[in-house]
């Protein structure tokens, strides 16, 4: 039990370096990234590709093991189909991000740095969440009761 | 198109990809979880009893991440160029979307493309083209 919050803890600082480190932190630079028909930096294209490459070997290898290095089951996410939700919700994430350029892992981190604007983006970020949590009891989709469905969310 | 080479930071981008596709690693082989923000967080608003603890350790990780690198340098610059209202507004989209979309950046692009998950790709093709589509708005038909 510990261990595991040990390595959540250590994952979050690493992530976060990670951020900071590529500059992706900084919705300047990302906003740069998007700016595909203005001014291009390419940047961002590189901290993924730089991830995945790490990644798929990272994935790779967990997905031979019945559990993980620390004893806890595998929880991967299992469907493989698309469909509107996921293809809405991606859609209106990517007019969020473009508009300022931060997605939730970078806002933490500016947050975490004292950025006002980062702590108001992070404040209406969990207000939508809670606002999507009240939708779903609304709309008794059953997804709720069990919690199943979310437990593999990305 | 053309590319802004004074911005452009390939090695930067490149190192801090790794260390982010190594936390992506750590967690996946030593928890089982996916390192996806918007769903570890939004988890947060669901509490199950043994589901809390280790999402406010992850994210406690993150959030401390500048202070953490304080200790060794100065924080590199943050700008954020868009004002209040706007920075509000993308807030609540990004919240109530990435939970409709079950991943944001993280848990799509980065460990679900790891995955080789078709669900993940149509997810971060769909983001990248709504935030290439926003920016162009915002830059050269609204901001001119």
């Amino acid at each position: 039990m510990h261990r595991t919050l040990i390595s959540a803890f250590v994952t979050g600082l690493l992530f976060g370096i990670g951020l900071l480190v590529s500059g992706m932190a900084n919705p300047e630079k990302v906003l740069g990234f998007l700016d595909l028909f203005g001014n291009w930096d390419p940047s961002l294209a590189f901290v993924m590709g730089g991830a995945i490459a790490v990644g798929l070997v990272a994935f790779r290898l967990a997905g031979q093991r019945r559990q993980s290095l620390l004893g806890e089951p595998l929880r991967l996410p299992a469907r493989r189909d698309i469909d509107t939700r996921l293809m809405l919700g991606s859609l209106g994430f990517g007019v969020g991000w473009g508009l300022v350029g931060f997605c939730p892992g970078p806002a933490l981190v500016a947050l975490g740095a004292g950025e006002l604007k980062a702590v108001l983006f992070v404040a209406a970020m969990v207000v939508g969440m809670g606002l999507f949590e009240l939708l779903e009891r609304r709309g008794g989709s059953g997804a709720i009761a069990t919690g199943a469905t979310h437990k593999v969310d990305n | 198109m053309s590319i802004d080479w004074t911005a452009f930071t390939p090695w930067s981008a490149l190192l801090g990809g790794i260390l982010i596709g190594l936390a992506a690693a750590i967690f996946v082989l030593l928890n089982g979880r996916i390192a996806g923000i918007s769903g570890i967080l939004g988890g947060l608003l669901r509490p199950a009893s043994g589901d809390v603890v280790w999402r406010v350790a992850f994210l406690a990780g993150l959030i401390l991440a500048p202070l953490a690198w304080l200790v060794l340098a100065d924080l590199p610059p943050i700008r954020i160029e868009a004002g209040y209202p706007l920075v509000i507004v993308a807030g609540l989209l990004v919240g109530i979307s990435t939970r409709y979309g079950s991943g944001c950046t993280s848990g799509h692009g980065v460990c679900g493309l790891s995955r080789l998950s078709p669900r993940s790709l149509a997810a971060t093709l769909a983001f990248m083209a709504t935030g290439f589509a926003t920016v162009f708005v915002m830059r050269h038909l609204l901001g001119g």
